[in-house]
């Protein structure tokens, strides 16, 4: 199955190594969509419905943490898997994500087989 | 978070110079796709780009990357599969792994993993400026290259 992916980054370069390593993973993408903050994205999911999201924490305007809390209120995104990719590993940090809504946490650096394992069940479901 | 800061021993000094290596030795081959190498030269010139992160909370501080613009464009082309300029992506490239190098090290030293947080990334073109940290403090730094050209990864911890 193709997939739609949003990717949430204020780095371009990462946003391209994130797509990038979700080619590597094996997965097909019909459509990437970029964002550089949170704001950003709520504002393009207005116009588009991605099938998959990842997205950074530590962004200027609006960080991933309130990006996902925000999301609740999206109708068209309910159901949208968020999967985290950022550079705050910590415990509480994780536990923080999953509890505003994340459904997985990628702690930068990583590698595609990484990215395989906790994306593709995501999608797959 | 606790507000109390950590004042590092020697010991602990020596122990985290070895924990950024590391951690700047993972981020190199997992996101750069190739490996650190020892420093080209002697006395190296590390040239006019600076990226910089802040550390607060238990740790209070920088970690930053020095580097020439031909290094940091030798790094995001070697990250991208692509050529790429200082003008088009080399500094964001830069400081994403200034960012990725402190995020590793903080969570490779157990008594920060929970209680440290870093700030998105700065990075400063040109060297004609002096750093002033506030406060008293330490550092810890290492000289490495990449492509052979001589970059200098270093933490500043204000006490």
């Amino acid at each position: 199955m193709a997939v739609r992916a949003l990717i949430i980054d204020d780095s371009g370069v990462m946003r391209k190594i994130v797509e990038r390593s979700l080619r590597q993973a094996g997965l097909e993408l019909a459509e990437v969509w970029e964002a550089s903050n949170g704001l950003e994205a709520l504002a393009l999911l207005q116009q588009k419905t991605p099938d998959l999201i990842l997205t950074d924490i530590n962004m200027p305007n609006m960080d991933g943490l309130e990006f996902v809390k925000q999301l609740r209120g999206v109708e068209s995104a309910q159901g949208v898997p968020v999967v985290m990719i950022t550079t705050e590993g910590s415990e509480s940090r994780v536990v923080e994500a999953l509890s505003c809504g994340a459904r997985g946490y990628i702690r930068k650096p990583f590698t595609p087989e990484q990215v395989k394992q906790h994306v593709l069940p995501l999608v797959n479901q | 978070m606790t507000t109390a800061s950590i004042t590092p021993t020697a010991d602990t000094l020596e122990r985290w110079v070895t924990l950024l290596e590391l951690a700047a030795r993972e981020v190199f081959q997992m996101m750069v796709g190739g490996d650190l190498e020892p420093c080209p030269t002697a006395d190296p010139d590390f040239g006019d780009i600076t990226a910089m992160i802040g550390l607060a909370g238990e740790l209070c501080g920088l970690v930053t990357i020095n580097c020439s613009t031909a290094c940091a464009a030798q790094i995001a082309s070697a990250m991208l599969g692509a050529s790429v300029t200082v003008d088009d992506g080399a500094l964001d490239a830069l400081g994403e792994i200034c960012n990725m190098v402190a995020g590793n090290f903080k969570a490779k030293v157990t008594t920060l993993a929970n209680g440290c947080v870093l700030s998105v990334p700065t990075v400063i073109r040109g060297s004609d400026y002096e750093l002033h940290p506030i406060g008293d403090g330490s550092s810890v730094a290492i000289q490495q290259g990449f492509g052979g050209c001589p970059l200098r990864i270093a933490l500043r911890i204000h006490e």
